[in-house]
């Protein structure tokens, strides 16, 4: 069992928490990643590691209520444990200088992307980040994000707080205004990244995109988690999860994970349906 | 009949013991077990067939050598408990392996009463002792040597890192077994699935190994979690056993292959076995496709193909078919597994390959186009190969497409350890005398050396490396002593 140390809504659905796991916590890399099991019989669901404390043996993940599995996840405490933590799996973001690097974040994907931009700044880069949200109320991490960026843009669909747009039109905005990019990355929804690569593209800059694949084992067993990038099936959980985001067919991933839609929505509404009966969601 | 009475004659003449099964139209509603076991009788009355060959060449044909004229000639006499002590000189899991060795390939194959009649039926005896030590509440634990103060890791918990833990753990060394995944066990549990080999059985074992002291850390992906160099110089184990497995599952490479629904066998069996799968929305939150009333195909003709599409067809599929290039005799699954799916309604499309498969506007799978071989001229090596027929193709409406052609080998060991030698198919290359790699200290033994293979010679080859690892342990220990 692994003891959740801290556990704190950052916004409505989203929560964070700080998990010990001493031996994952001294070994990862921005990038990686953990797959969960919430109790014995769980569903094993990949989370990436937003942060960690090898001192304290902890990993910090943010998860969405997206489904059964992470809104039973959101209901954890501080000192709940949860069955299972297994990682860091994935191969680690390639981190170099590369002079202006751009990171995007949409939804929860900033929470994604955090690591490796706070490890691009490390690396010496100018770092731009763009950070999408919904509305002022589902922002995460701003005061993070500040802190590794050397400017921050906040987005959000119904201009409620920051840039009244989305992502894409502040890229191509900061894109038209003549600075030079030299690395992007973004991580969101499928729609999200493959917009980006499409702003992009007839600039030649360098892109990456973090996918999310579903997920069994994570150490390159089940080929459930295969994507199609520069027309050769790749492993999501092996040689991503970040790809190339020219390369990247990113129709075939949305189809591909749909395969469950129907399941995973009747185990969510009975899931919803016992919380209500008991009164705990 | 008494058993040091009876002639030759009298032995031939006993028809080989059929195993009682569950009816074929039953169990292709449940999971439980097809077989049910032999009774004592039965199993003493096969015991008989067995004509105590002076030179008895089942044995060569055991990977492990048995002592198999011996074991059986204790069941003959009633000594059961002596039996499993004899298996178990040889082959820690008789219950396991009497299950799913391909006998007619090994000891069966050879052994003399199959020249004229049936062959003694090795496999079922070897599955009677194993499960009357479990049923008779008497297992037998081995004896442990006295404590040598060496630490072994041992990597992966299939078949050959278990019998590598458990030979270590007699010699007396302590053994620690690191495990990617939440359970243990490896194909034994996520692959093979309940109606072949029942999931209490594996976890039996396991609390044998856990009663020796040998300690279990699930959750650790050697080359992720901890790397093999970490293990021996931070963690202070004396050697490493690489258990790990195959991993990348292939894909055909034909068009449509990404569509939805077309997956990997591995990723099926893994979601009903492991995940459980088969009964989401009560005791487990893992879905898998719904089978029911559909039509599903599975394409390969292995051991995994046949439990795919055997569970397929549990699950409720109503046309569940197997796709296989070449003919029945070719298959390389066990024999018995074939006669099975063929009992349960499973329908075999020989001598056919898919060419691409069709989907719909949402990208869904909705059928295969194959072609159907035939075997064309000799080629130099004299060997027939199969050749497609013209304007034989036709299009076969499917919901759900299993790939089940074999495995490619997982690169997180060699990512992560670059001096341990890999072969261009990147299997970690060992002196097959002693299983060591081209690291010091560190031994590699089953599917991650063979490529996919078999239970008992990953069982072999774990038992090869634990004596191995005992003898370089004990020359060290040695060293120390001389200081
Ligand atoms: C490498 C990687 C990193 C991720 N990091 C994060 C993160 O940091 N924070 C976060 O909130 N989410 C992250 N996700 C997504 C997260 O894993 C899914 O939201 C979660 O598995 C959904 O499970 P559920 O039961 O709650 O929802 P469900 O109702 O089961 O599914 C909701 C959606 O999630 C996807 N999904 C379902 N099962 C899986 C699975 N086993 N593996 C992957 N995707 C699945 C499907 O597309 C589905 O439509 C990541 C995914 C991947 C592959
Ligand atoms: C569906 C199916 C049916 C089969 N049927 C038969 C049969 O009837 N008869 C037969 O003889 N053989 C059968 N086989 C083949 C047989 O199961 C294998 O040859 C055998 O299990 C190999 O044993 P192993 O110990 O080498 O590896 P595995 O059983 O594959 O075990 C390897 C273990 O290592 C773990 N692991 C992997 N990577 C890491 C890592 N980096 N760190 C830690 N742990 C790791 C894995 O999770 C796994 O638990 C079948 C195989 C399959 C898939
Ligand atoms: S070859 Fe057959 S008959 Fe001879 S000892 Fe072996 S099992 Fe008995
Ligand atoms: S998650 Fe199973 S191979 Fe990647």
């Amino acid at each position: 069992m692994y003891r959740i140390v801290s556990a704190i809504f950052l916004a409505e659905n989203i929560k964070k928490f700080e998990i010990e796991a001493p031996r994952i916590a001294k070994k990862r890399k921005a990038g990686q990643f953990v797959i969960i099991r919430i109790e014995q019989n769980g569903e094993r669901i990949p989370l990436t590691i937003a942060d960690s404390d090898p001192e304290k043996g902890t990993i910090t993940i943010i998860a969405q209520g997206a489904g059964k599995s992470t809104r039973e996840l959101n209901r954890k405490e501080a000192g709940d444990s949860i069955a299972d933590v297994v990682g860091p799996l994935g191969t680690p973001s390639h981190i170099e200088h590369f002079g202006t690097a751009v990171s995007i974040g949409g939804g929860v994907g900033t929470a994604i992307a955090y690591p490796t931009a706070a490890a691009l700044k490390e690396a010496g880069n100018y770092v731009i980040t763009i950070n999408g949200a919904r509305s002022k109320d589902l922002v995460i991490l701003e005061e993070e994000m500040k802190a590794v960026s050397d400017e921050a843009y906040i987005t959000t669909d119904d201009g409620s707080y920051g840039f009244h747009g989305f992502v894409t039109q502040k890229l191509q905005e900061l894109i038209d205004s003549g600075k030079k990019i030299d690395f992007v990355l973004a991580i969101g929804p499928i729609p999200m990244m493959r917009a980006v690569a499409e702003v992009t593209r007839p600039y030649g800059i360098k892109t990456v995109v973090s996918l999310n694949p579903i997920m069994i084992d994570g150490t390159g067993m089940c080929g459930g988690c295969r994507v199609t990038v520069g027309n050769e099936i790749k492993f999501g959980c092996i040689d991503g999860p970040e790809f190339d985001a020219h390369q990247v067919d990113f129709k075939n991933l949305a189809d591909r994970n749909r395969i469950y839609h129907h399941e995973e929505k009747e185990a969510d509404e009975a899931f919803a349906h016992r919380c209500n009966l008991t009164g705990k969601a | 009949m008494d058993a040091r009475k009876i002639t030759a004659k009298e032995r031939m003449a006993i028809p080989r013991q059929e195993m009682p099964a569950q009816d074929p139209q039953v169990r292709i509603g449940n999971f439980q077990e097809v077989h049910l076991g032999l009774t004592p009788e039965l199993a003493q009355m096969e015991a008989l067939r067995c004509i105590q060959c002076k030179d008895p060449v089942c044995i060569a044909g055991c990977p492990v050598n048995i002592k198999i004229d011996q074991f059986i000639k204790l069941i003959a006499e009633g000594d059961f408990m002596g039996a499993v002590r004899k298996v178990k000189e040889d082959n820690v899991l008789p219950s396991i392996c009497g299950r799913v060795c391909p006998q007619e390939d090994q000891c069966e194959k050879v052994c003399v009463i199959g020249k004229k009649h049936e062959p003694v039926a090795i496999g079922n005896l070897e599955r009677f002792v194993g499960d009357y030590e479990r049923l008779s509440g008497q297992r037998i634990d081995p004896v442990l040597a006295p404590p040598t103060g060496k630490k072994v890791a041992v990597v992966g918990s299939g078949p050959a890192g278990l019998s590598c833990a458990n030979d270590l753990a007699q010699f007396g060394h302590k053994v620690v077994i690191f495990e990617a995944l939440h359970e243990l066990g490896g194909v034994l549990m996520y692959g093979i699935p309940e109606f072949r080999l029942p999931k209490e059985i594996v976890r039996e074992e396991l609390d044998g190994l856990r009663r020796m002291g040998i300690e279990f850390r699930t959750d650790v992906v050697v080359g992720r979690t901890i790397t093999v160099d970490e293990l021996m110089e931070e963690e202070g184990f004396d050697a490493v056993f690489i258990g790990v497995g195959a991993g990348l599952p292939w894909f055909m490479g034909i068009p449509g292959e990404n569509l939805v629904g077309v997956l990997a066998a591995n990723e099926f069996l893994t979601r009903v076995n492991l995940m459980k799968a088969y009964d989401f929305m009560k005791s487990s939150d893992t879905p898998v496709f719904d089978c029911k009333g559909k039509s599903v195909a599975v394409f390969g003709g292995g051991n995994t193909a046949m439990d795919a599409v055997r569970t397929a067809k549990r699950l409720g599929a109503e046309h569940a078919y197997i796709v296989y290039r070449r003919s029945e005799a070719e298959m390389p699954a066990r024999e018995e597994e074939i006669h099975h799916a063929q009992k349960e309604g499973i329908e075999f499309m020989l001598q056919t390959i898919p060419l691409e498969f069709v989907g719909d506007d949402k990208a869904w799978l909705t059928g295969v186009q194959c072609q159907k071989m035939a075997l064309g001229e000799p080629d130099d090596s004299g060997r027939r190969r199969p050749v497609p027929v013209p304007g034989s193709e036709f299009l076969l409406p499917i919901d759900m497409a299993i790939i089940s052609i074999g495995n490619g080998s997982n690169p997180l060991i060699k990512q992560t350890t670059p001096d341990i030698e890999v072969s261009k198919k990147e299997t970690i290359v060992v002196d097959v005398n002693t299983m060591q790699t081209s690291k010091e200290n560190v031994y590699a033994g089953g599917d991650i050396v063979t490529g996919g293979a078999t239970v008992i010679l990953a069982m072999g080859a774990g038992r090869t490396a634990a004596a191995a690892i005992n003898e370089k342990l004990a020359g060290t220990a040695q060293n120390f002593s001389e200081w």
